[in-house]
């Protein structure tokens, strides 16, 4: 048997990558090159005057504190995020991994809410927890609590959390399942036997045969939370009260689209996926030397 | 398999018959950002003008919220596609003004195109904020609002409150009586916490909101809100926000819907709103001008207005342009801007449609329909109180915000918010004026 295959012609290889090369160029480092260009103008909203003012949009921004404070917000977002969705959803595959009558029932009412758009979930959230529109909200009232996520930061950062959690823990559900399906039953028993507790048994088997499936879902789940959380963000509070919960990715948008500062919003671009990728790298090479493949 | 290649190629080549235009008449792009009955209107008007004659079709296109259309509007731009007019809220006036060669002035137009056209026929208030101090118009005004005062009137009568408050001490101490009333979750409230707050709180007292004249007269201006007046008045709301006789209701209209539902007894917002409190409002309300401190001298000033107003890009052909501007001379039509008025609750844009209104005794039967007008002209407006032309006004907007956020929260003084606020707009005033001056 022949495990590599060999083109006959040198030219072929090159050929079938082409349109996977051209992919990648046209919308990926294509526009990437263009931000990094438009990071070093100063341009109005038309386009009509613009002049090159080198790294002033970077030393801006790094003079500037709010900057700071949206990095080390978006850091605790991303956290609360990626930790409260993957817990919850380990737990929730646990439980449906179970021999269950119904459990296909079960199964595809945990998927439902990832075919959610953001912006609807954000809405969805906003008539459950709106000060005075809310249901939850009025509930919470009446036991005492003073729920107000118009003024009070905390209650805004907890009510995105919330929201964002909820509409990533179906993904995490899904690949959760499939990993715990993938254990073999047969190590399972051997450890049953041995008389290991079934919290013993996801301890000590289960959890660390999982590990690949959480690298993954820790790397997925911070992007999420870094980039695809702007729509609940948008819908809900509009990056109030007080910027406690303005992103990064919400104040490029603020900065750019918005507020017509067009180069300031591609510094921003800039060095948000300059923190991806550092943040990816170090995943990949602290985090991973504990994963078990 | 092949159908769906068929199936396409057909779907592709009527697409293209339907879109390919008529070549008799010019089109006219105009896009907007009006829902509901105000999308109808818009359509309407757009429908009649085509009715009305043959060389041109106005082709109308929803885009949005205002920031979306404004948006869309400088995308198609630097794309080289934009519409021939573009509807742009009141705050996105600098940077539209700003952008020479992206627009084409209005007074501009109507002369080159030769279309009957005195700006004097407009009400004054109005288009005092689309015009540069000599008087030439720039935009077009199609929507106007100012912010009033809604209230519930079966509330004050539970609350056994006779009149109708006219200052601020009376709004406070009748929010305090609605409170122990029952309306315990919210006295009074304001929707567009800047615009009520700071904008038109300082128009409304002849005080300036920033230096030369509030940015008409130039891009180099600085803010000036954080004076004895507006900084009393945050620290009025913050102590009133303690136990709710004042809850905060955001920065945009989103929470404005306490008013209809009962919620807020006294809700301060754009006069706007009539359409909705006409359809949800299950009680007996009306409006009133916006409250004032009596001890100001000279107070109540002029108030200064919201709403859109109809930009005409740049860069078009002649005949388009002849086109563009026959359709404005349209819209300014007297019965045509008393019927606006009617049908949407906006302002007149004219002032003989303002008499014509007033003459068929139309405020008699609705009278919360003048209160903004009313307010307007209430005074000749001074520097203060002409209007405001601030660059970036939206980002300016949120960042005051934030500041009356953490003031409300508790975070801040009054006079530490308002003066960061200051500070930080000043900050990206500069930035503005950066990008506009070659």
């Amino acid at each position: 048997m022949q495990k590599q295959s060999v083109f006959r012609s040198p030219l072929l290889p090159f050929l079938l990558l082409t349109p996977q090369v051209a992919v990648v160029l046209l919308f990926f480092y294509w526009p990437a090159a263009q931000a990094v260009w438009q990071s070093f103008l100063l341009q109005d909203a038309f386009g009509l005057s613009t002049t090159f003012i080198w790294f002033e949009n970077y030393s801006e921004l790094l003079t500037q504190p709010e900057y700071y404070d949206a990095v080390v917000r978006t850091f605790v977002f991303s956290a609360a995020i990626a930790s409260s969705s993957l817990s919850f959803a380990l737990l929730l595959a646990v439980m449906a991994d179970k021999p269950l009558r119904g459990a296909g029932l079960y199964r595809t009412l945990l998927i439902w809410p990832y075919a959610v758009a953001p912006a609807v979930a954000g809405v969805l959230w906003i008539f459950m927890l709106h000060p005075s529109l809310g249901v939850l909200a009025r509930g919470l009232r009446n036991l005492g609590v003073d729920w107000n996520p118009q003024l009070n930061g905390n209650h805004a950062v907890t009510l995105i959390v919330l929201a964002a959690a909820w509409k990533q823990i179906s993904y995490n559900f899904l690949f959760f399942l499939a990993g715990l399906q993938a254990i073999p039953k047969s190590v399972l028993e051997a450890a049953a036997i041995d008389g290991a507790r079934p919290m013993r048994r996801f301890w000590t088997v289960t959890f660390p045969l999982l590990t690949p499936t959480i690298f993954f879902l820790i790397v997925v789940n911070i992007v999420y939370a870094f980039f695809d959380t702007f729509g609940i963000i948008d819908a809900m509070t509009g990056g109030g009260p007080a910027k406690a919960t303005e992103t990064l990715v919400y104040k490029v948008y603020l900065d750019g689209l918005l507020g017509g500062n067009l180069g300031s919003s591609a510094a921003q671009s800039v060095m948000l996926m300059v923190i991806v990728v550092a943040l990816t790298a170090i995943q990949f090479r602290y985090v991973e030397r504990k994963v078990t493949y | 398999m092949i159908r769906r290649p068929i199936s396409f190629t057909a779907l592709l080549a009527s697409t293209l018959v339907l879109a390919s235009p008529a070549y008799a008449v010019t089109e006219i792009q105009w896009w907007h950002a009006m829902t509901g009955g105000n999308n109808e209107v818009v359509v309407k008007l757009a429908e009649e003008f085509n009715a009305s004659q043959s060389e041109y079709k106005v082709v109308p296109a929803y885009k949005g919220s205002y920031p979306d259309t404004m948006n869309a509007g400088i995308a198609a731009f630097r794309a080289g596609n934009a519409p021939h007019i573009m509807q742009v809220f009141e705050v996105g006036t600098a940077t539209m003004m700003s952008a020479t060669g992206a627009v084409k002035p209005v007074y501009k137009l109507m002369e080159e195109a030769g279309e009957k056209f005195d700006a004097k026929n407009y009400l004054p208030a109005i288009t005092g904020y689309y015009s540069t101090s000599k008087g030439e118009m720039l935009s077009f005004p199609f929507n106007s609002s100012s912010m009033v005062m809604w209230i519930n009137k079966d509330a004050l009568k539970k609350a056994d409150i006779a009149e109708i408050p006219k200052t601020w001490p009376e709004v406070f101490e009748d929010a305090k009586k609605l409170k122990a009333a029952g309306y315990a979750t919210c006295g009074f409230s304001t929707a567009w916490v800047t615009w009520a707050n700071l904008e038109q709180l300082s128009s409304w007292h002849n005080l300036p909101l920033a230096s030369k004249a509030n940015g008409l007269d130039g891009f180099d201006t600085v803010l000036e809100f954080n004076g004895p007046l507006q900084i009393k008045h945050l620290e009025t709301l913050i102590e009133l926000q303690k136990d709710k006789t004042y809850d905060y209701s955001g920065r945009t209209n989103s929470s404005e819907g306490r008013f209809t539902s009962g919620e807020c007894p006294i809700f301060l917002t754009s006069s706007g709103f009539f359409g909705q409190v006409k359809g949800a409002a299950k009680f007996d309300w009306t409006n009133a001008p916006m409250p004032y401190y009596p001890d100001v001298a000279g107070a109540p000033q002029n108030s200064i207005i919201g709403g859109a107003s109809l930009w005409v890009m740049g860069g078009k052909k002649p005949e388009e342009y002849k086109g563009v501007a026959k359709f404005l001379t349209f819209l300014s039509d007297t019965d045509r801007q008393v019927a606006i008025h009617k049908a949407s609750g906006y302002l007149p844009i004219t002032k003989a449609a303002y008499a014509k209104a007033k003459e068929q005794g139309f405020y008699k039967d609705q009278p919360y329909l003048e209160t903004p007008l009313l307010e307007l002209t209430n005074k000749e407006p001074t520097e203060n109180s002409r209007g405001l032309r601030l660059g970036n006004m939206v980002q300016l907007r949120d960042i005051w915000a934030e500041e009356i956020e953490s003031a409300l929260a508790g975070k801040k003084t009054a006079k530490q918010a308002l003066d960061t606020a200051v500070q930080r707009g000043n900050a990206m005033l500069r930035q503005f004026e950066r990008t506009v001056s070659k």
